[in-house]
């Protein structure tokens, strides 16, 4: 015990000696914080709108402006054939063309039907779903309006009508921010705890200072633990900051307990920690150890669940995600922050975080050998 | 000339005779589009439901069986109350719920109105919105075929045509921006060493004494790994085709052309790092770690630009890849000529320049 307590002692003053690393460890998270959610922003609003009207109508402007009006598209062009329409969606100008056929107005009132022609750039297949469908359903209330203004409504619905009501839970804003701001955080922590732990050990071996633990009587897991202790503390107090400004900033107060975050943090930090560690008693130089911890953090960067949902991903690459403890965390996050989830809910990420923590550390332990090459 | 290409013979040989470096520069690129490729789509299909049927009639049953049956829909679990939704919801199990109100089919027919409702996990609010909009047109179906199209009077029908992409397969906006980015940060990766280990490995001397200008020296450094670029680029080409489903609908060589500009570009790119950097480490840090975050963010194929703060579309302008995103999009997917993307490329080949220029400004050609 007396033995950890030198080693802590050694390690944290290590680590506040250097400014450059408080720097780092805290200036760079918190700006990266503030900056990224801000181009992190997937909502599907301001659509580029382009108009090709071949009537030229009170009906055709009444239409247009009623697409406008909704605040989801915007009118960036104007053109006077289908052929100029589609070369502004070739220019990136616009994203969806609204086709008015001659004789709109003609047709709706005199043979009691229309027809109305949508061209969406479909290359983003989300954006372009969802531009479809605003339009579609904009079009139906202005084609209810038109029915309004001609016959008088009766009194009991005609056909069968189903009403489809619907209600967005959690995030009735539908703000973009509230969903990628706990995501990101979780991020940031996990980068700068595994990276610096990765660098730790490695380190030591490339300044030479590791012979003299080796010679000392310091066990092999009070080595592991007096270097996990300070990085996890530091992580958890990055992780407080964000959290500090995920409330302040962006003002999104946790449905769910922070004592539920904070417990699944813990465990997860010792895991990911471990993970950091495991790699640097592998690599020989700090470049080898910042190679493979590029690549890894690529992936759990990207196959996280982060930027793109894990159900659209293929099973095997669904199994992967599996394998990434950042993906546990994300999800965590978000359930707690978003859907008030408690400690009951989350049981099985918190064992298979565990089974994470275990595995990595114990790892390291072996792994770590006192001998040199 | 012939000085310049013995010089270019060394630096191939660097290359060459590190087998280890060699293969990772050849491998990664692949496992890297294959594994982003696939992995990394908004597509939304397999979404978990939960239904809290009420009435469990015949007309509620029929539409339960069709949602489930649709390919966007996975129905995991029947509820029996609003709690046990809240509960299903908590618990991270499903992304919507449908509830069926009491006596919903008695209600359509004698009635002739009821209501449906549709609560969607809005955390994630794009999924939340196609979900929704997924079930309406479902539900919409149905209604039709009981209307057994009964005209209504005044009826404005829209006719959607989803251009380029008709089956909104995720990987026609992915594919190109994966590309980007790995192209980007391998090729930056590569040469952002070479000038550096030079340094640190004391070998520079000896190509400084030689009769070599800076600007010669710079260019063949990059030569070799030109070479090596290309083979990326056609492997990449190769998998976005045959592995991803990704067609090139434009001209391949217009394509290749312009790919083996971005590659001088993040070539160039790289040189700087190296000529800047003190050691490796520097450098690779640079190259990898704070490169990715901006690539990945600027390219604009996982966000959009124009959702962005003015001050960071300005600062996504000098991000390369953004505008090697839009001609691959342009190019390959809607097979538009070299009249389209003429901008971009003047654009990239300023960068180049610049990227060149400032390195052979700043070369140094005595030791510190």
């Amino acid at each position: 015990m007396r033995m950890l307590k030198f080693l802590l002692q050694k390690e944290l003053k290590q680590i506040f000696r250097d400014p450059g690393i408080i720097r780092v460890l805290f200036i760079m998270p918190m700006v990266q914080l503030l900056i990224l959610p801000l181009a992190a922003d997937y909502e599907i609003k301001n659509i580029n709108l382009g108009v090709v009207d071949h009537d030229h109508t009170e009906y055709s402007r009444k239409l247009v402006n009623k697409i406008v009006a909704s605040g989801y598209f915007r009118l960036k062009d104007y053109s006077p054939t289908f052929k100029q329409g589609l070369k502004a969606i070739e220019l990136d100008k616009t994203d969806l063309i609204l086709e008015i056929p001659a004789h709109f107005e003609r047709d709706l009132v005199d043979e009691n039907k229309s027809t109305l022609f949508v061209a969406v750039d479909a290359i983003n297949g989300v954006k372009a779903g969802l531009g479809g469908a605003y339009v579609q359903q904009i079009i139906g209330d202005y084609n209810q309006d038109v029915r309004d203004q001609w016959i008088q409504t009766p009194r009991y619905d005609e056909q069968p009508t189903i009403d489809v009501v619907s209600s967005d839970w959690y995030n009735p804003n539908m703000n973009y921010r509230v969903f990628m701001v706990p995501g990101i955080l979780v991020m940031l922590v996990t980068m700068i705890g595994s990276s610096f732990a990765a660098n730790n050990i490695v380190r030591e071996k490339e300044m030479g200072t590791i012979e003299q633990i080796n010679v000392s009587p310091i066990k092999k897991y009070q080595f592991i633990l007096g270097k996990l202790i300070p990085f996890w503390l530091l992580a958890i107090s990055i992780l407080t900051i964000g959290l500090i400004i995920a409330r302040v900033i962006y003002g999104i107060v946790p449905l769910g307990s922070y004592f539920t975050i904070y417990a699944f943090a813990s465990i997860y930090l010792i895991a990911i920690l471990g993970l950091g560690l495991l790699l640097s008693t592998y690599a020989q130089t700090q470049q080898q150890s910042m190679l493979v911890s590029f690549f890894v953090t690529m992936i759990f960067n990207l196959l996280s669940g982060l930027y793109t949902p894990i159900e659209s991903m293929p099973v095997w690459a669904q199994w992967v995600t599996k394998f990434n403890p950042v993906s546990y965390f994300i999800e965590v996050m978000r359930m707690v922050m978003l859907k008030g989830s408690g400690l009951a809910d989350i049981g099985f990420q918190i064992l298979a975080i565990l089974g994470f923590a275990v595995f990595f550390n114990g790892w390291a332990i072996l792994n770590y050998s006192k001998r040199t090459g | 000339m012939k000085q310049f290409l013995i010089f270019v013979k060394k630096e191939w040989l660097h290359i060459w005779r590190d087998r280890r470096t060699l293969f990772i520069l050849i491998w990664m690129p692949i496992v890297q589009i294959i594994l982003y490729g696939f992995a990394l789509t908004n597509e939304v299909k397999n979404s978990n439901i939960a239904i809290f049927d009420q009435s469990r009639d015949e007309a509620t049953i029929q539409i339960s069986d069709e949602i489930a049956a649709s390919r966007y829909f996975n129905l995991v679990k029947n509820v029996y109350s609003y709690k046990d939704i809240g509960a299903t919801f908590r618990k991270g199990k499903i992304r919507m719920a449908i509830v069926f109100p009491k006596n919903f089919r008695y209600d359509l027919l004698h009635s002739n109105r009821a209501q449906i409702q549709l609560i969607a996990d809005a955390s994630d609010p794009n999924t939340a919105n196609t979900l929704t909009n997924y079930a309406s047109s479902i539900i919409n179906d149905y209604q039709q075929a009981v209307n057994q199209n009964a005209e209504l009077p005044y009826t404005i029908n829209t006719q959607v045509r989803m251009l380029y992409n008709p089956e909104l397969k995720g990987a026609y906006g992915f594919v190109p921006g994966v590309m980007a980015l790995v192209l980007m940060l391998v090729c930056t990766m590569m040469t952002s060493i070479a000038i550096v280990k030079e340094k640190e490995m004391g070998t520079m001397e000896v190509i400084l004494v030689s009769p070599l200008k800076p600007f010669r020296i710079i260019i063949a450094k990059a030569v070799p790994y030109l070479f090596v670029s290309l083979l990326n680029i056609i492997s990449i080409l190769l998998l976005s085709v045959y592995v991803l489903g990704v067609p090139i609908v434009g001209s391949i060589w217009l394509l290749m052309a312009e790919s083996t500009l971005f590659t001088l570009t993040s070539l160039s790119l790289g040189i700087l790092i190296s000529n800047s950097a003190q050691t490796q480490q520097t450098a690779m840090f640079i190259s990898m770690m704070s490169l990715f975050l901006p690539t990945l963010l600027f390219s604009g194929f996982l966000f959009p630009i124009e959702n962005m703060p003015w001050p960071l579309q300005v600062i996504s302008n000098v991000v390369p890849s953004k505008w090697y995103y839009i001609i691959v999009k342009n190019i390959m997917i809607k097979g538009l000529g070299f009249e389209s993307v003429w901008q971009e490329t003047t654009i990239l080949i300023g960068m180049t320049a610049a990227l060149l220029g400032i390195s052979i400004y700043k070369f140094k050609i005595r030791l510190a």
